[in-house]
């Protein structure tokens, strides 16, 4: 059994024969030697929290038209972490906009089975006239909640992110690893049961980036939250993911899936961290010299 | 690493990304700068002055001309009355009136503008037409329609000085950054509410901007307007000028145009405050200055 089996059906990760989880077994499968009928039947016994089927892109019209996504079929379970990693051209963001339902697919369903979905960026994207604060209220107040309540409320969530004393504080005035936690605190404000994020730490600095995948990790773990979470950071995908997906470019496809057991706290440095990191590489590698002309 | 430590790290790298709390400030400090600001412009009415002095001291039109001295002399007296203050309140009292009108009707304009695209292709380029057209040539005009009233001047000021406000708004409309837009409408902002949290306080730089052309612009429509509509038992500022040209009265002239240069300057130092506290507020200025 491969672990892609076992882990779309419930069962225990499967250790290689050096006690580590066998990761080489996965990686010499890809999603394409898996038959779509097999695919589909799989998930459609399965509850997901986000489900695409043969979900396809198309930018522009006629012979400038752009494929950007290729029948991209992936499923999130609830309370799942899933990195999407690729190279440049791979439609990861394209994807994520579909899902958050900021654009339109060309064809193929996407199915969040009702469930409320919210996107973070690179960029914290805070609002720079309003206080840390209020840039949380004002997602509170976008979901109708009192005055009063909002208040105490965005002061649990600056708490849960630690900057508790920061509310009065403006955008300008905090750090940049301080600003996308501002940005956390209001995505979890907005009590989405579903979080998408496009390169969240991709401009942090690695200290702070570490940091900040630990806090991921906890609250998301305190929350049950379903993560698809875009990046190009080969070791933050095989850091923070319970799945990571890999993506072909120009045009974006599903092409490889890799399984990640999690036996223990898993750290930036960890061994099996590392060895997934430098599995995928190579596969993102070979993708990539595919457009050498 | 356990849950403790996290927090200790992630808050103490906080406070050293932050940096050490600002020194307190020093006695004497905002003295300083005060007169770092001060200066320069003293520095520029000495000069003003000099070559004022010299130019008389030429004998040059000594018939009309006179030098500082006796200017403010004239001004000096004219404080001590109370017609001075008069027109200074008859004419401030059309500026606000007049200003006040142009920013409901420039904002108004300036909303559906941003908001509906066939309305912006077609009046957008009339609003930049309008703002480059000179002020004192629709003064024929407004009297054709209004006679010599009050309407005519403040028809005047509106159309100076509303183009401009419409034009900040429409920009800072258009320069809401896109990512913002986004988490906006992620967020659930839509319709009337995305306007209100977000586009408008996003237009707020440009539309200040926009507020402080169009306080120029009505000044000087103003003055445009009231040197030439004359209104029975309402003297102002403007008429009060037309009336010194004709007495061919130098003092009294330069004196009115110093009162209009001062009101002018001092209600621009109060749009560039408020422009200054905007930016500052969104970190758009480098806090050095």
């Amino acid at each position: 059994m491969s672990i892609l089996n076992g882990r779309m059906s419930p069962g225990e990760p499967v250790p290689g024969p050096s006690g580590y989880p066998d990761l080489t077994a996965v990686a010499d499968r890809t999603a394409q030697q898996e038959s779509t009928a097999q695919l589909e039947s799989t998930w459609q016994q399965e509850s997901a929290a986000v489900r695409l089927t043969e979900v396809s892109k198309v930018y522009g019209q006629g012979r400038g038209a752009l494929l950007a996504l290729d029948k991209v079929s992936l499923s999130v379970a609830p309370g799942e972490f899933v990195c999407l990693i690729g190279a440049s051209g791979c439609g990861k963001s394209t994807l994520l906009s579909l899902v958050a339902g900021l654009d339109q697919p060309t064809s193929g369903q996407i199915d969040t089975s009702g469930l409320k979905v919210t996107l973070m960026f690179q960029e914290p994207a805070l609002f720079p006239w309003l206080t840390a604060a209020r840039n949380v209220e004002l997602a509170l107040q976008a979901r109708g909640i009192s005055k009063a309540e909002r208040r105490a409320r965005a002061l649990d969530l600056l708490e849960a992110v630690h900057l508790g004393g920061f509310g009065t504080k403006r955008p300008h005035e905090l750090s940049g690893g301080m600003r996308q936690r501002v940005a956390m605190a209001r995505s979890l404000a907005q009590d989405a049961d579903v979080l998408l994020m496009d390169e969240p730490f991709g401009a942090l600095d690695a200290m702070t980036r570490d940091l900040l995948h630990d806090e991921l990790e906890r609250i998301c773990a305190e929350r049950t939250l379903s993560v698809l979470f875009v990046t190009h950071n080969v070791r933050e995908a095989a850091r923070l993911g319970d799945r990571v997906i890999v993506l072909s470019s120009r045009p974006g496809r599903v092409i490889e899936e890799y399984d990640v057991p999690r036996n223990e706290p898993r750290r930036i440095d960890s061994f099996d961290v590392a060895e997934l990191a430098s599995t995928i590489t190579d596969r993102l590698r070979q993708e990539m010299s595919r457009h050498v002309n | 690493m356990s849950t403790d430590l996290q927090s200790a790290a992630i808050t103490g790298l906080d406070n050293l990304e932050l940096g050490p709390p600002p020194p307190a400030a020093e006695p004497g400090r905002i003295a300083r700068t005060a007169w770092a600001a001060l200066w320069p412009k003293l520095l520029a009415i000495a000069l003003v002055l000099v070559i004022w002095q010299l130019v008389t001291l030429t004998g040059w039109k000594h018939y009309v001309l006179k030098g500082p001295r006796t200017v403010f002399a004239d001004l000096w007296g004219q404080m001590q009355h109370l017609q001075l203050w008069q027109i200074i309140e008859v004419t401030l009292r059309t500026a606000a009136l007049g200003y006040v009108l142009a920013l409901v009707i420039g904002s108004v304009v300036g909303v559906l503008v941003a908001r509906i695209p066939p309305l912006r292709a077609a009046v957008g380029s009339i609003i930049t037409g309008l703002q480059t057209m000179p002020s004192i040539a629709w003064v024929p005009f407004a009297i054709i329609i209004f006679g010599e009233t009050e309407s005519a001047i403040l028809f005047v000021v509106i159309l100076g000085a509303a183009p401009s406000i419409a034009n900040g708004l429409i920009t800072g409309v258009d320069y809401t950054p896109p990512l913002l837009l986004r988490a906006g409408k992620t967020m659930g902002l839509r319709g009337f509410a995305l306007y209100r949290y977000l586009i408008l306080p996003a237009s707020l730089p440009a539309y200040v901007a926009g507020m402080k052309q169009g306080w120029a612009f009505a000044w000087r429509s103003l003055m445009a307007g009231e040197l030439v509509v004359q209104i029975i038992g309402q003297f102002s500022i403007g008429q009060q000028l037309a009336v010194d040209q004709q007495n061919l009265d130098f003092a009294g002239a330069s004196s009115v145009i110093i009162v209009i240069l001062v009101i002018g300057i001092v209600v621009d130092t109060l749009f560039t405050k408020a422009d200054l506290t905007i930016r500052r507020r969104r970190g758009l200025l480098d806090n050095a200055l």
